[in-house]
C-alpha cells in the first residue's frame, strides 16, 4: 500500500521476474548479449541512485528480490513473469523452481504465472496440464521471441498455439502476458508485429490478453489493435522508467493509451530486476501530463489507483480492501475514449 | 575494350557520403545521424566499414537492410573496387558478414527463415515514415492556425521551403503519392483521402505513429551512448526535435 497526500494506493506490480544470467549459467554468447542488453536498458532509463552494478544485476536471489519489490510495504502484490531461453542459459533465465518456492512462501504477496511454448508440441500441452495443476495458474507469460532449436521465434497464430490456449481455456488459466521480443521468424516481416495478438483475441474472447511493454517498439499498431479489442490490455513493463529520462515521451505514452483504451485496461509493473518498483511508484503518483499538451487530458487520481493496481488485481482476483475499490469507467467498449480531449492543435 | 579509369583516390569524405544516404526504416534516418557507423577505413581503392547497433538483438531484418545497403552505397563510389561491410557485435554478426562477404543475398544468408524478401517490409517502414511526416506538417500548421480544415487541406496550403513541408514531400514522393499544390495532406496509405468525418481519427493514428518513431529515435540514440561511450560525439541532433517555430529572442538587458 502506498500512500500519499490522503490517498491510498493498492498497488501490483504486474510482471517481475528471478533471473539467473550468472556466467556458469550462460549456454553460449547469446546469454551474455541478453543479459548486457538488459543491463544497458537499466543503466540507460534508471536514476543514478537507483543504478546497479553490473555482478548484483545477474542475479538477486529471492531473499533480496522480496527486499527490493516489497520494501517499505509500497507493492501489495507481484507477478512472476519468467522467460525461458532454454537456448541462452542451461538452467533457463526465469529460475523456475527458485521463484515458484518464493510464490508458494509467500502466497499473500507472490503469484506464480509460468510460460509455454507451442513448439513443445503435444509433450509441452502435457505438461501445462500438470503445471497449472501443480503451480495453480492463473496466467501464463508467453514469449515469442525465443529461440527453440531451429527456430527463432513464434505467432499468436501458429495452429499449435491455438491448441494450447484451447487448454488454456480450459484449465481457467484467463491472463495471457504476450511479450513481444525482436522474433526472427518470419523474418520477411516486421520482427515486433503485433498483429497476431489481434487475431488470437478475437479468436479468444474469453482470455484476457496483456501486451508487455504496451507493444513497444510498435505503439502505434499496438493501440490501434487495443482500441478494437476490449480483452486487450497494456502493459506498462519497460514503458515505466521513461518516466524519469523521457517525462514528456511517458506522459505521450500515458496520453495515447488512455485515448485509446481507457484507465480500466493499463497495468503497472517495474519489470523487476530490470528497475525496481518503489522509485517508478513514487514517480508515477506524482506524475502529471504536462500542461502544453492539451491533446490530452490530465491523468486522474482514480486513473492512478486503476494503473497501479486495481486493474490487475482484478484480472487475478486479487483481495483489494473495499475501501480502495473503484468501479469501472463509464467508457465505450472500443474505439477512442475521449475523442472531447482530441486537441487538433496540440502536438 | 577495357575502360581506363583515371586514378582517383577515394577519399574518407565520399564513402561518409555515400553512407549518409542508408537510411535506418525503422527510425528514418541516415545511419550517419545515429551513430551507427563505427568506422570507416580507406586504403587506395579498398574501403572497409564497420557499423554497430544499441542492442545485441536488434532486429536482424533491419541489421541486413542496413549493412546491405551501405554495401551498394559504398560500391557506387567511384573508383571504389572493393568494399568489406561488417557488423559488430550482433547476435546475427557471424551470420550476417559471412554472407555479405559471399555475396549470398538475403535469402542464401538466412536459409530456411528468409521466404521472400525485404521488400514489403522496407515498404511498411516508408509508409509509417510518410504517415509521422503528414503529422508533423499538419500540427506545425496548427499551431500557427489552430482553425485550419485539415480534411481540406492541399499540399499547397503548406508553408514552401519549411522543414517539415520538404520532408512530407520527400516521402511522399518516395511512395509515389503525388506532390503537385492540389493534392490533399491528410491521405490514407493508399493516397485516398479520408471522409471529413474521419479526419479526426486519422490525425490521431497518425500521431500515434509519430510519437512512436520518435520516441524508438530517441531511445535507440540513448542505448547506443550507452553500449558505445563516445559514441554521442556520432551523432547529430534529431531534425525533428528542432523548434517547429522560430524563437523568440529576448532582448532584456544583460546583467
Amino acid at each position: 500500500m502506498y500512500r500519499k497526500d490522503g490517498e491510498s494506493y493498492y498497488v501490483v506490480d504486474s510482471h517481475i521476474a528471478l533471473w539467473d544470467a550468472r556466467p556458469e549459467n550462460q549456454r553460449n554468447v547469446h546469454g551474455k548479449q541478453f543479459i548486457d542488453c538488459f543491463y544497458d536498458y537499466h543503466r540507460n532509463l534508471s536514476p543514478e541512485s537507483e543504478t546497479w552494478g553490473y555482478e548484483e544485476y545477474l542475479y538477486q536471489g529471492g531473499e533480496r528480490l522480496m527486499r527490493d519489490v516489497f520494501v517499505d510495504g509500497i507493492v501489495d502484490h507481484a507477478i512472476f513473469q519468467p522467460a525461458r531461453l532454454a537456448e541462452f542459459y542451461h538452467r533457463g533465465f526465469g529460475q523456475t523452481e527458485e521463484a515458484f518456492a518464493l510464490a508458494q512462501a509467500h502466497p499473500d504477496k507472490l503469484t506464480y504465472n509460468h510460460y509455454w511454448d507451442p513448439r513443445d508440441g503435444e509433450n509441452g500441452l502435457d505438461q501445462l496440464r500438470a503445471n497449472a495443476e501443480r503451480m495453480q495458474l492463473k496466467g501464463v507469460k508467453l514469449y515469442t521471441a525465443d529461440w527453440h532449436g531451429e527456430s527463432r521465434g513464434w505467432k499468436l497464430t501458429d495452429p499449435m498455439a491455438y491448441r494450447y490456449f484451447e487448454l488454456c481455456r480450459e484449465l481457467g488459466i484467463r491472463n495471457v502476458h504476450v511479450h513481444k521480443g525482436p522474433t526472427i521468424r518470419p523474418l520477411d516481416r516486421d520482427a515486433f508485429d503485433v498483429a497476431d495478438v489481434d487475431h488470437a483475441a478475437t479468436d479468444f474472447t474469453d482470455l484476457n490478453f496483456v501486451v508487455e511493454h504496451c507493444g513497444l517498439p510498435r505503439l502505434e499498431d499496438f493501440c490501434w489493435i487495443a482500441t478494437q479489442e476490449p480483452n486487450v490490455y497494456a502493459g506498462l513493463a519497460v514503458a515505466m522508467p521513461f518516466i524519469h529520462t523521457r517525462p514528456r515521451y511517458f506522459a505521450q505514452i500515458m496520453g495515447e493509451l488512455t485515448y485509446w483504451l481507457g484507465e480500466d485496461r493499463i497495468l503497472f509493473s517495474s519489470d523487476y530486476a530490470l528497475w525496481t518498483p518503489k522509485w517508478l511508484v513514487e514517480r508515477f503518483v506524482d506524475f502529471q501530463i504536462p500542461e502544453d499538451m492539451t491533446e490530452y487530458a490530465p491523468l486522474t487520481t482514480a486513473l492512478k489507483k486503476k494503473v497501479l493496481g486495481l486493474n490487475a488485481a482484478r484480472l487475478y482476483d486479487l483481495p483489494v480492501p473495499a475501501e480502495l475499490q473503484l468501479p469501472d469507467a463509464d467508457e465505450t467498449a472500443t474505439g477512442p475514449r475521449e475523442p472531447a480531449a482530441a486537441d487538433l492543435a496540440s502536438v | 575494350m577495357t575502360a581506363v579509369l583515371p586514378d582517383l583516390a577515394v577519399t574518407e569524405a565520399e564513402v561518409r557520403a555515400a553512407l549518409g544516404t542508408v537510411v535506418d526504416p525503422e527510425l528514418d534516418e541516415p545511419i550517419t545521424d545515429v551513430g551507427f557507423v563505427r568506422s570507416v577505413s580507406v586504403e587506395g581503392r579498398a574501403v572497409e566499414v564497420h557499423l554497430r547497433l544499441p542492442t545485441s538483438f536488434c532486429a536482424p531484418n533491419f541489421a541486413w537492410l542496413m549493412v546491405s545497403d551501405a554495401h551498394g552505397a559504398v560500391s557506387a563510389v567511384p573508383g571504389v573496387e572493393s568494399v568489406v561491410v561488417e557488423l559488430d557485435d550482433h547476435h546475427d554478426s557471424d551470420l550476417i558478414n559471412r554472407g555479405m562477404a559471399a555475396g549470398l543475398g538475403y535469402r542464401g544468408t538466412f536459409g530456411h527463415e528468409a521466404e521472400d524478401s525485404l521488400d514489403e517490409l522496407r515498404a511498411t517502414f516508408q509508409r509509417k515514415a510518410h504517415t509521422a511526416a503528414m503529422e508533423r506538417a499538419v500540427t506545425a500548421l496548427l499551431r500557427t492556425d489552430p482553425a485550419v480544415d485539415v480534411a481540406a487541406l492541399t499540399l499547397g496550403d503548406l508553408p514552401a521551403g519549411e522543414r517539415t513541408t520538404d520532408a512530407l514531400l520527400r516521402r511522399r514522393a518516395t511512395l509515389g503519392l503525388p506532390v503537385h499544390d492540389a493534392a490533399p495532406v491528410l491521405v490514407h496509405d493508399d493516397g485516398t483521402r479520408p471522409a471529413p468525418a474521419q479526419a479526426e481519427l486519422v490525425l490521431r493514428r497518425a500521431r500515434s505513429v509519430r510519437i512512436s518513431v520518435d520516441g524508438n529515435a530517441h531511445f535507440c540514440r540513448g542505448l547506443l551512448t550507452t553500449r558505445y561511450p563516445g559514441s554521442e560525439a556520432d551523432q547529430a541532433p534529431r531534425p525533428e526535435d528542432r523548434p517547429l517555430l522560430p524563437l523568440t529572442v529576448s532582448k532584456g538587458t544583460h546583467p
